[in-house]
Formats: structure tokens, sequence, C-alpha cells
């Protein structure tokens, strides 16, 4: 015991005082006082964790939800001969001639027809001031659908064409009435006739699944812009961070842990390889562009070079947690096979390397993780600022062809001027959240699978 | 008088700058049980090792000095310490049955080894080495259960049965029932008697008791030193260095 228990300092010889076990000792209560303590920091630590984790995933879905919910105008759109096939013979040709501009008439007639069933009374007497209402890209929808079905000419067809940004701010609460007098493109008579339309059924709030496959828009139609062009773009760059950091991160790590001499050199490379996994990642990013497009001359904002910095940036990491899973069998079970007369690669292979792979699996996709959510190296390789606005032809394509990513996606759409943009990059990270979610828990699954004991 | 199967003269083994084997000379006879006793740290399970180049796998572990097997230098540069590795199997002090079905634990020997010719002489081969392990009878009906599913005693006779299903010539065993309780020790030590027909049997124990049930010649190491060397009943009736006696009647170790 203590000092205490002696009071007098003599070496055990004082006589032993015996105290009731039903009291607590002053000593005794000061260290329970003291983990008593302990534990309601920790558990203030978690809460506020916990606290900011809730504010950022309230804050990100309250922001970000409106994205996926997009306005659009239901118009019944007479597709007249006169207009679209002069010469009425069809020739898929000439109706090609007709450019955008010579449908907005026609939509102009359809929303103010619409606008007239309503019965409110329509202030604009050009169609140019109504149609300000509509995406500039709904007359291109319907040039795309009479090319395609060349037989409705002279009918008339019901278009769902996407509203304006500011409408479609209106109907979210965006724009206001108040915010309207310094915007020059809508005034506030226009929102009397959604008012009126929206009452009629005409412009409508629907899911807007072009917000995930589509592709991404000029600044002037952000209600048009999508993600999915980016989102193939980050889907062929973890194809090549897969293809090529998986089996090199594997490779040098069972060789440096079960093969390499124990010598300085090793040691060398071992400090490298810590160190690398600490590189900021903007570093690998001017790497990338000095190497693979200046000397490679591989093409710019492809997906190709884009996955192969992201692999210099995924190497460390994948090597770091595969070596410690390696590090992590126990010695018997290679003893057990040298024993029986293996080989150092029989032992490898047939006993380590399966029993080390869940954790290779499990660094790999968190390796894989960190990566799809990489935008700095992105940026100096071409990928942030390039507007993804056409699927690639096919899988070469895919690689080589510019494209963006999600996150730079995000990060472009950040920046742009217009409000209605501000939406879309905060649904964009919703889906970017996602996709890093579902690749964890698959990550946890597959832990969980082939984990074994012994 | 038996064969001898190996001839140790002169081994000396360094782990960095620790002195742990000093000129130790041995002769270990064939279908012969021998126990390497001592106190801890005194190098039997390091001399063990060296009889097989279990030791190789240590970076900083140097061996010297002649290890003939049937009159061949195991150390020689020609050597392939995998092919000799068949020849002498081990058992180690913990088992450690691979983390795959029983009968996979037994058939990955001869399967690297080329032993097996198909399916059924494989079987047969399992067969053969889980009866050898005296384990047969108890996982007949389920070789297909993980071998780390079975009890400790049970684990290490598999791993009994692992090591004599690549046929060796020589077994060695580093405390084999340290980690089991009385009645697997005794399931283990009668099967080690029966393996001494077949085999040439090294034990490394820490019980003394052991060593006199189931050897036949007993090597006593302290320090590092090979003290005495002889016939089992002389070395535990009648030792004749007094170190041996010191630690045989519990003074020392």
């Amino acid at each position: 015991m203590t000092d205490a228990a002696f009071p007098d300092g003599a070496n055990g010889a004082a006589p032993r005082t015996t105290t009731s076990l039903l009291a607590q000792d002053a000593r005794t209560r000061k260290r329970n006082a003291a983990e008593a303590r302990f534990r309601a920091y920790g558990i203030a630590a978690i809460a506020v964790g916990l606290v900011f984790l809730a504010v950022l995933v309230s804050s990100i879905i309250f922001k970000g939800v409106g994205a996926f919910q997009q306005t659009f105008i239901t118009l019944n759109v007479e597709l007249l001969e006169e207009k679209l096939d002069k010469s009425g013979t069809r020739d898929i040709e000439a109706i090609k001639k007709v450019t955008t501009f010579g449908y907005n008439p026609l939509i102009d007639a359809a929303l103010a027809q619409a606008i007239a069933e309503t019965g409110i009374e329509n202030p604009f007497s050009k169609g140019k001031d109504l149609r300000k209402m509509i995406s500039s890209g709904a007359a291109a929808d319907v040039r795309d659908y009479v090319i395609e079905n060349p037989d409705e000419i002279g009918k008339t067809v019901e278009f769902r064409l996407l509203a304006s940004s500011r409408v479609d701010g209106y109907l979210k609460d965006r724009v206001t009435r108040e915010s309207l007098a310094r915007d020059k493109n809508l005034s506030p008579e226009h929102l009397d006739i959604v008012d009126a339309l929206a009452g009629a059924g005409v412009v409508t709030k629907a899911f807007n699944t072009d917000f995930i496959t589509g592709a991404d828009a000029s600044e002037s139609r952000p209600e048009q812009a999508g993600i999915g062009v980016s989102m193939l773009g980050s889907f062929y760059m973890m194809l090549v961070v897969l293809a090529c950091a998986l089996p090199i991160g594997v490779a040098a790590s069972i060789y440096l842990e079960e093969f390499a001499p124990q010598n300085g050199f090793t040691d060398l490379i071992e400090v490298n390889i810590s160190n690398l996994a600490a590189v900021p990642s903007i570093v690998f990013g001017i790497l990338g562009l000095a190497v693979f497009i200046q000397f490679a001359h591989l093409p710019q904002s492809a997906p190709l070079v884009g996955g192969l910095v992201l692999t210099l940036m995924t190497l460390p990491t994948i090597i770091i947690s595969t070596r410690a899973s390696l590090k992590s069998v126990p010695p018997s079970i290679r003893e057990a096979a040298l024993g029986v007369g293996a080989s150092k690669m029989q032992t490898v292979f047939h006993h380590v390397l399966p029993l080390a792979m869940p954790g290779i699996l499990t660094g790999t996709i968190i390796g894989l993780a960190q990566a799809l959510g990489e935008t700095a190296p992105l940026l100096l390789i071409g990928m942030v600022g390039y507007i993804a606005s056409n699927y690639p032809d096919g899988v070469i394509e895919g690689f080589m062809a510019p494209n963006s990513a999600m996150p730079a996606q995000i990060y472009e759409w950040a920046k742009r001027a217009d409000p209605a943009y501000y939406e879309r990059a905060w649904g964009g990270i919703i889906i970017l959240l996602l996709f890093l979610m579902s690749m964890n828990i698959i990550a946890i699954i597959l832990r969980r699978r082939f984990e074994r004991r012994w | 008088m038996q064969d001898i199967k190996i001839t140790a003269r002169g081994v000396q083994v360094h782990y960095g700058d620790t002195h742990a084997i000093k000129d130790v000379s041995v002769d270990i006879q064939d279908n012969t049980v021998t126990a390497f006793i001592g106190p801890s740290g005194c190098g039997k399970s390091t001399f063990l090792r060296c009889l097989n180049r279990m030791n190789d796998t240590i970076d900083i572990c140097r061996v010297t000095g002649d290890i003939l097997l049937d009159g061949e230098d195991i150390y020689d540069k020609r050597v392939d310490p995998v092919q000799l590795r068949a020849k002498v199997g081990m058992v180690f002090q913990k088992p450690n049955p691979f983390p795959k079905s029983i009968y996979d634990n037994i058939a990955y020997g001869p399967r690297i080894h080329g032993l097996a010719r198909n399916k059924a002489d494989l079987d047969d081969i399992v067969e053969k080495s889980l009866r050898r392990g005296a384990i047969w009878d108890e996982v007949k009906d389920r070789l297909h259960a993980p071998g780390t599913g079975l009890s400790g005693g049970q684990q290490q006779r598999l791993c009994i049965a692992r090591a004599v299903a690549t046929e060796p010539e020589v077994l060695l065993m580093d405390e084999p029932c340290s980690a089991l309780d009385p009645i697997a020790t005794a399931q283990v030590e009668e099967l080690i008697d029966e393996l001494r027909e077949n085999y040439s049997v090294v034990i490394v124990t820490h019980s003394m008791q052991q060593a006199a049930r189931v050897s036949q010649k007993t090597a006593f190491f302290h320090l590092g030193n090979l003290v005495e060397f002889g016939d089992t009943d002389q070395i535990f009736t009648n030792p004749s260095d007094p170190r041996t006696e010191s630690y045989i009647t519990g003074r020392i170790g």
C-alpha cells in the first residue's frame, strides 16, 4: 500500500490499521473522481463530434435535396408543318436544317395558349419575353424529338419542358418577387403567370432523373445540368486506379513484408512510402501533369490520366494497409507451412495472403473511396472546369476523351455565379457521399465475409 | 544399436551478437526417440530448429559446424531447405493447424510435393496419416470441418498427422505437449512411442517425466552447451555431470 498505511514511516513494523471496506478512503475517492471526469470528457468529445456530424449531414440534405426536384411546364406544342417541313416531303435532311430558332415560336404559341386557358391576362406581347419562363434548352428538346419522329409533324404533341431556373427557384422559394427587382431575367408578372399555371397543373415539380444521369450544361442553363457524365468519368478513373494500384500495391507489399532482406535500403523504402502517404495530393497532380501529359503526351482532361494520378496517390495507402494485414497473420501459420516443406512463395500465396485478404480488400476500398473524393490533383490535369456535356462513345473514348469527375463537377458548380448551381453542388455532394458510403459498407461486408479465425 | 540418422559436429549458432549454441556434437539414431531437455533459454529449441533449417527464416541467425543427414551436409549450398523440410518434418509448441478443413490440412503437404497421383490416392494418404496421428476415429465423420474447430489435443495430433503426411524420415517436435492437458498429453506421448517404429523422433520438452517416459536417448543442454548425452535410463538414474544431476533433481532450471 502507500505511505498512508505506515504513518510513522516504519518499514511495515507499524501495527496494521484495519479500515472498513464499506467506507471509501480519500485516495480511492480521488481516483474514482478522476475516472468519472475522464468518462465525462470522453462523452463530451463524442457528443461534440456527433453534433458536428448531424449539422453537416442535415445541412447537406436540406440544401441538396432540391436538386433532385425540378420544375417542368407541360405544353401541347403544335408541330406546324409550314414551319418545320416546308416541302412536306419529311426529308430528314431538310428537317435538320430548321434550327432551334425555328422551334421557339411554336413553344411561345403553346405557352400563350396555356396561359389563355387559365383565364389570366397575358401582359407580354412578345414571345421572347414569355419564353423566359422556359429553359433555353427546351427548343432543342423539341427539335430532337421531331428529328427522331418526323411523322409527328403536323400534329399536336404534349411535351414536358424544363422551366427556367428562375421559375424553378420560385417554386423552391429561392426566388422571390423582391429578389426579381434586381434580376432582368424574370419579372414579377411572370410569377403571376407561374402561380396561375401551377394552379392549373401546367407547371409541376417532379423527380429530376436528368440530374443523376444527365450531362453538365453551360452557365446559363443550370436547370439542365446533371452529374451523370462526370459520374462516368469517375467510374473510368476508378477502373484505372483499381487495375493499377491493386496489383502494384499488393505485389510491392508482399515483397517488402515477406521476401525483402532487412537492411538499410528496405528501411529507406519503408520511410519513403510512409512519407508519400502524407504528400499533399496537389503535388501528385503536378507530377501527373509533368509526366503523363507533358512528357508522355497523354490527352488532357482524360480519365486515364486522372486515374493514373490517383493511382500514385492511392498506392501508399494500399501498401501500408496491405503490409499491416500481412503482419497481422500469425507467424505460426508461416512456420506450419514451411514445416511441411512449402516454399516461401507457396507459404505466402497459399496461407498468408488468403488470411490477409480481408485487410487488403478493406484497405483497397478505403483507398479507392479516398481517390473518388479527390479534387486537387484533377485541377492540374484539366479535369476541373471541363464542361462534361457529352457521353463518351464506347469504352476507349471513356478512358481517353476529356471528361470531368464527380468532385471536380461539384467544385465547378459551386464556383458558378447562378444561385441555381449552388443547389446543384449540394445535390452532387449527396450523390458523392452516397457512393462513398456504399463503398465503405462494401468494405465492411467483405471484411466480415472473409474474416477467418485461427 | 540403431543406425545413425543425423550427425551434428561442432555446431555453433549466433543470433546477432548472442552466442546461442556453443560447439554441440550429437548423434541422433533412427527409430529412436531423442529428448532434448534443459532450462529455458538453454538453446534446445534453437538446436532443434537447426536440424531442418527453420532458422534460415531468421535473418540475423548464423549457423556454423556440420549437420549431416544420412551423411549429407544439410547446410551444403546445393541443398534446398524446402526439400530438406519434406524429409525432416516438424511439430510446433502451439498447435497451428491451417484455417482450412481437416482434410486440406493433411492433404496440403502431399499436394505440394506431388505425392498423390489422383484423388483416391490423396484420400488414402489422408486416412493413413490421420490414423498414424491417432485421430482418425475422432474426425473421420467431419473431414471437411475446419481444423481450427478441434480441441487443443486434437489439433496437436492433427498437426502431427500433417507432419507425417509428407512421409518424412525425421520428426522434430518442439514442446508438443506444453499447451495440452494431461489426458491429451498422454495421447500424444503414446503416439510418439508408436511413431518411433517408422521415424527418428527428436522431442524438446520441459517436462523431465515426459522425457523419461517417451525417450530412449536424452541430451541435456545448459546455457548453450550440450552438457550430457546418453541413454535416458542412465541420464536419469546415474548422471555423470553434476549440472545434469542438479537439473533433474530440481536444483537448477
